[in-house]
């Protein structure tokens, strides 16, 4: 079945003429009408548009077109509804959107068609990318492909999900606090956060401006260093994204990394990390010690801080981005007798409750008298977090940690209790403060139930080459990302 | 150390955000938990610290004053709830 393929196997099977672009893209179609019923990764996609891009990709092998010059030619690649898609619908798994249809692609968008790739759908989502289960879909929950009762993570819950059960080849997310890594990590997928300003947000929905960014949902290593090296590059239309060269990520993948070093915070540690998940982390740390990487201890003496200062920044931020959703230019309208009072009954009716809950907290944040004690201290303590980090780059290539301190939880454990659902992005949090580069990779299972655990590596800032290079030696000789959940039909 | 007050009626007023009496309710015992917690950052002394707004500090973006491809009229009217004479349609603003 070509959907269970990776994304360089289903390229050479195109190469070879084993199969072609419709027929990779119809199994991908079947697959999602065989398990979406149940998964919901989906909150729509368009089939009929899916398979003319396939004929077009099939013309263009035919006509002589080669994976050299498009890498993605024929590949499937399925989107989060956060991402512009021309002619698409997006809602940011929100009400306030409506009907929208974007007008215009992303600059992510344009450079995967520029590439051959098949975009098709509209992956769920928490709304606005705000929650860490995807349970706050204006569209309903995404369900765990490892276990139906459980979260898929979130907020890149659709894309994680469509990855895992093999209904899409790839998928693209955004990671603002751990929207990539944390949903990797709980279905057993790759999932990449690059270094702030790698990745153009042109046509991303803004949540959290100086934190955002988009990144891959892959099946393994390579596929994540062939969508980055596509998905990269400064873009005139994004004033933050950082005119870096793009190196090709796939160069690196030798398997030998003797003599790189790896750094282990101590203040990982935590009370709440789940004893199984620690050793599944441990172990890996022992293998790479094998692969010939020199461990190291070191200490980020300020990530007890991250979460409150995420959530003062992000939610600021956030308030700022959402201003726009009014109910004038786009989406939902809900009429008044004044302008003012149009915008409150919008809004009211059109968002959720954690997006009121994070607007609210912002714009407390930011109000006259507030903004000094908490916005400004909040930057001066990222700048403080971020230095952690730099410090202890000066003596290690990467950081190893859990993605998360437990594996999956069930669906309705936290979502009354927003403080412990922020508390669980604790060891990805760092990471987008300080605007250097992630991944998580799969390194492991909990016994029963069976459910992916998840390794974290953190990079220099525009480290990405690195990183993928340590990851890809680890994958490449345990294995652990072959490991697939059993689904069945319905 | 005392979590401060959020009055929601206030800040919801500012959001521009109507919220249900329940809302309010419910939001004010959350935000006073997640208040508590950020309060944590005052036991930090940032004295001298500079805030960091980009992770990667970038100075003077600009590009070239150039006339290039933008959107439509009728494709930035094309999601209006409502829309006449080309126009966006909004509720009388000036008496």
């Amino acid at each position: 079945m070509p959907n269970h393929l990776t994304l360089s196997g289903l390229a050479a099977s195109l190469a070879r003429r084993d199969v072609s672009a419709r027929e990779a893209t119809q199994a991908c179609l079947d697959q999602i009408a065989r398990v979406d019923g149940q998964i919901h990764a989906f909150i729509r996609h368009d089939g009929a548009d899916a398979l003319a891009q396939a004929d077009a990709a099939d013309l263009a092998l035919a006509a002589g077109a080669t994976h050299a010059q498009k890498p993605l030619l024929g590949i499937p690649i399925a989107i989060k509804d956060v991402l512009a898609v021309q002619g698409q619908p997006l809602q940011c798994g929100s009400k306030i959107l409506g009907e929208f249809v974007s007008p215009y692609d992303a600059t992510v968008i344009e450079k995967l068609k520029a590439a051959g790739a098949i975009v098709f759908g509209r992956l769920n989502m928490d709304e606005f990318a705000m929650g860490s289960s995807t349970e706050n879909s204006a569209f309903g929950v995404t369900r765990n492909p490892w276990d139906l009762s459980r979260i898929p993570g979130g907020s890149s819950g659709g894309s994680a999900a469509a990855v895992a059960a093999d209904e899409c080849l790839a998928s693209l997310g955004t990671d603002t606090g751990g929207s990539i890594r944390q949903p990797a990590a709980l279905c057993g997928c790759v999932g990449l956060k690059p270094t702030y300003g790698r990745v153009s947000r042109y046509g991303l929905v803004a949540f959290a401006s100086s934190l955002d960014q988009i990144g891959p949902f892959t099946k393994d290593v390579r596929d994540a260093a062939t969508l980055l090296g596509v998905m990269s590059g400064v873009d005139p239309r994004d004033s933050t994204s950082v005119p870096q060269p793009v190196p090709d990520y796939t160069a690196g993948l030798t398997g030998d990394i003797r003599g790189l070093k790896l750094g282990l915070p101590k203040e990982y540690l935590i009370g709440g990390l789940d004893p199984e998940v620690k050793a599944a982390v441990d172990a890996a740390v022992k293998h790479y010690a094998q692969l010939g990487a020199e461990i190291v201890e070191i200490s980020l003496p300020h990530t007890d801080y991250a979460i409150a200062t995420y959530y003062i920044i992000a939610t600021a931020e956030a308030s700022a981005n959402l201003a726009r959703f009014d109910g004038i230019r786009y989406g939902l309208r809900m009429e008044g007798s004044d302008p003012t009072e149009l915008y409150r009954r919008t809004r009211g009716a059109g968002f959720g409750a954690e997006v009121k809950r994070r607007i609210i907290l912002g714009t407390y944040v930011l109000s006259s008298g507030y903004h000094d004690a908490y916005y400004l201290r909040a930057q001066k303590v990222r700048t403080l977090i971020r230095n952690d980090f730099l410090k202890a780059f000066e003596t290690v290539d990467a950081i190893l940690t859990p993605t998360t301190p437990t594996a999956a939880f069930k669906i309705g454990e936290k979502s009354d209790d927003p403080l412990q659902m922020y508390l669980s992005d604790i060891f990805t949090i760092s990471c987008n403060l300080a605007g250097i580069c992630g991944m998580s990779l799969p390194c492991g299972f909990t016994q029963s139930p069976r459910l992916p655990i998840g390794l974290q590596l953190l990079g220099k800032p525009f480290g990405e080459e690195t990183l993928l290079k340590i990851a890809h030696a680890y994958e490449q000789s345990t294995g652990w990302h072959r490991e697939k959940p059993r689904l069945s039909p319905g | 150390m005392a979590a401060a007050e959020i009055n929601v009626q206030y800040v919801a007023n500012l959001a521009r955000l109507a919220l249900t009496p329940d809302e309010e309710k419910k939001l004010s015992a959350q935000l006073g938990g997640i208040l508590g917690y950020i309060e944590k950052l005052k036991e930090l002394d940032v004295t001298g610290v500079e805030p960091t707004a980009h992770a990667v500090p970038l100075v003077n973006v600009t590009r070239a004053d150039e006339v290039r491809p933008s959107l439509s009229h009728e494709d930035a009217l094309r999601n209006a709830p409502r829309q006449a004479g080309g126009l966006f349609l909004v509720p009388k603003i000036v008496e």
